[in-house]
């Protein structure tokens, strides 16, 4: 698993609420059967006309927000299918952040499977950092996730919770496959006395 | 005091440890093609096996077509995804359920139709729907593909507990109220992120009272009201639909299971963190009208107005799917014309669904302005639905009838809507584009996507002239 500590970066928003798994990556990408390569398919329909030339007004597709690598979404980011194609999508695209007032449970668990780091801040935190990234030119910001905390240049300064496991884990990389299995003993004595009836 | 989402949390924990999250024991694993070949490829890379193949089961239905089955596949890399199952599954040892067989269908009709899913036990699938196997009393939720990884290589998750809700569903429901209405009016009032961080057990006399179909469609869309998994305590209905069925116990074991069986139950005065109450008496047949699950209103009502939304996002989302819908604000559901229809996805794909349907369908024939089709959940369904001659009553009103899929619900296949068509679907997002870019979805029941097939508007079934 890839490792995250502490990233800086531009900031760009796309502040709606409720923004779907299949709006992040539609299903037409999903037959691929590689892990990677997703990243030109992010939000396929919002950046591309149906004639396949970029939306000019979308705002991942405007200059001011070319290199993002920090998003900032409305509440529920990432609801509907579980596909880890989303975060895929996004890593691959440049986002190392997603910062939301609410994740969906399920993209939420795979952005730590991906490197991503998603922080949850207090819907007013959101909407302040939305209007200094629309307003202030080439808006950065710091994500530190040793210490929890995030700020920018221009006085914002704010910390943020997550569960310590899951921080351990991405501030590590670890693959926690193999964390598991240093509990295989403890699998195999569950297995013995599982119910007999169970196939 | 326990509830029954505690009682199956902790009968599968198999390693604790303050500070760190459970591990969970899995008792059956779902796979299917789409959100698994990467996850075998990482076990490739790793030197690592499937733990328990005995414990792992799997079917296409995703992204495969529902006509000319007998042909190649137009779509060839669709056909590629499908081959790598194929390719893992006989090189991992994992029991397939293949295009040629009787019990192909979506993993989520599949499972419990075959007696796999089963009271008690802890399931999951790298499918956000997985949580239609709660209906059974067990604890089932998606996964993403690491974690499907995961399962492969240890039969295992490490898994933080949620919180419990109780969803109570009071007195009974009106005629032509369905569970869709049911879970459609849930979402309604607490909203599509409502029961984010919970797991939520329904219950209650109008819950009581459905069938295990009808108890899948509720628990199905638990995932669009934001909860983990969904769930309902199994009874007498749970037992006599899984008595019998291929992979049920037998005999001796059949008895020790029911016996068990009888046991999960939410304990009288456990607690739940939220509980919420409704009155089955106060559901109608609701329509969406927006771009998510939660945009929905009863069939006699009208669409909302912006003096409706409770602040300045809201409007600016009613704005958006006004927009994205082409709808006016306070517009008249029965006014809404629609060209498209579909009866399928695990949300409404079973017999009873198609039951429903044929009776609405009975004697009439489709719109000219639409064209409809209904895609069973297993072809193990569309065999039933022939053989009690549902079947006949959809090709001669019209219908295209299909092999069973996912199909339109999400539409990786070729059956997918065109920019700007509308589209009653029984299936269980609304989401922009997910039927088709420019594609328009209304969530309806079976009964009310027949009606409005038919009618070539939405109508209110409990109106319906029936032909016997
Ligand atoms: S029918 Fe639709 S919701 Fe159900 S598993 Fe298939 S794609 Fe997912």
């Amino acid at each position: 698993m890839k490792n995250f500590t502490k990233h800086r970066g531009l900031v760009a928003p796309l502040y709606q609420a409720n923004i779907d798994t299949d709006q992040i990556i539609p299903k037409q990408f999903l037959k691929s059967i590689e892990r990677t390569g997703f990243g030109q398919f992010l939000f396929y329909d919002w950046r591309f006309n149906a004639d396949g030339m970029p939306k000019a007004d979308f705002v991942l597709n405007l200059p001011k927000y070319k290199n993002a690598s920090v998003l900032l979404a409305g509440k529920n980011f990432g609801c509907g299918s579980s596909r880890e194609h989303a975060p895929w999508s996004l890593e691959d695209f440049g986002f190392r952040v997603v910062i939301a007032s609410a994740f969906a449970d399920i993209f939420y668990n795979n952005c730590f499977k991906v490197g991503i780091l998603p922080v949850i801040l207090e819907e007013e935190k959101v909407a302040e950092l939305v209007s200094r990234a629309e307003e202030i030119e080439n808006y950065q910001l710091t994500v530190d996730l040793e210490n929890c905390k995030i700020n920018d240049s221009n006085g914002f300064e704010t910390t943020f919770n997550v569960d310590d496991f899951r921080r351990h884990c991405l501030l590590n990389g670890l693959d926690d496959i193999g964390l598991t299995l240093q509990h295989e003993e403890k699998i195999t004595k569950f297995e013995e006395n599982r119910p007999a009836w169970s196939f | 005091m326990k509830t029954l989402y505690d009682k199956i949390w902790e009968s599968h924990i198999v390693h604790a440890e303050a500070g760190k999250p459970d591990l969970i024991y899995i008792d059956l694993h779902l796979i299917h093609e789409v959100t698994t070949p990467q996850a075998f490829e990482g076990l490739r890379l790793k030197n690592r096996k499937v733990r328990r193949p005995d414990l792992t089961f799997g079917t296409l239905d995703h992204a495969i077509p529902t006509i000319n089955r007998n042909l190649p596949f137009n779509d060839k890399i669709a056909e590629k995804q499908v081959e790598a199952l194929r390719k893992n599954c006989a090189e991992f040892g994992v029991k397939l359920f293949d295009l040629d067989r009787i019990e192909q269908g979506i993993i989520h009709v599949f499972a419990p139709e075959q007696g796999l899913t089963q009271p008690g036990q802890t399931i999951v699938c790298g499918d956000s729907h997985t949580s239609t196997h709660g209906a059974f009393g067990a604890l089932a939720f998606g996964i993403g593909t690491s974690e499907v990884e995961h399962v492969l290589a240890t039969q295992t998750l490490p898994q933080r507990k949620s919180k419990n809700m109780l969803v109570k569903v009071l007195g009974e429901l009106n005629f032509g109220v369905t569970a869709k209405d049911v879970i459609l009016a849930i979402i309604n009032e607490i909203g599509t992120d409502g029961a984010t961080g919970y797991v939520i057990e329904y219950a209650g006399q109008a819950i009581e009272n459905l069938s295990m179909e009808g108890r899948m469609t509720v628990c199905n869309m638990s995932i669009e009201a934001g909860a983990r998994a969904g769930l309902i305590a199994p009874d007498e209905k749970t037992f006599e639909y899984l008595r019998e069925k291929p992979f049920a116990p037998k005999s001796d074991d059949w008895k020790k299971a029911v016996e068990n069986w009888q046991t999960l139950k939410t304990d009288k005065d456990a607690k739940f963190d939220k509980t919420v109450e409704i009155d089955a008496a106060e559901i109608a047949p609701f329509v969406t009208w927006g771009t998510s699950p939660g945009m929905s209103v009863k069939v006699s009502a009208k669409i909302p107005d912006f003096a409706d939304a409770k602040d300045e996002n809201e409007r600016k989302s009613f704005e958006r799917a006004f927009e994205y819908m082409d709808l006016q604000p306070a517009q008249k559901i029965e006014e809404i014309e629609i060209n498209r229809a579909f009866i399928g996805s695990c949300t409404n794909s079973r017999i009873e669904d198609l039951r429903e349907a044929a009776k609405v369908i009975k004697g009439y024939k489709i719109s000219e302005n639409v064209s409809a089709m209904i895609v069973p959940g297993s072809m193990q369904i569309k065999k039933q639905a022939e053989e009690e001659g549902l079947a006949q009553i959809f090709v001669d009103a019209g219908f295209e009838w299909r092999d069973a899929g996912c199909s339109m619900c999400l539409a990786m296949n070729e059956d997918i809507l065109k920019d700007g068509e509308r589209c009653a679907s029984t299936s269980n997002r609304n989401f922009e584009g997910r039927q088709g870019r420019g594609g328009r979805t209304h969530l309806v029941s079976p009964s009310m996507a027949a009606a409005a097939a038919i009618a070539g508007h939405f109508v209110d079934v409990r109106n319906w002239k029936f032909n016997e």
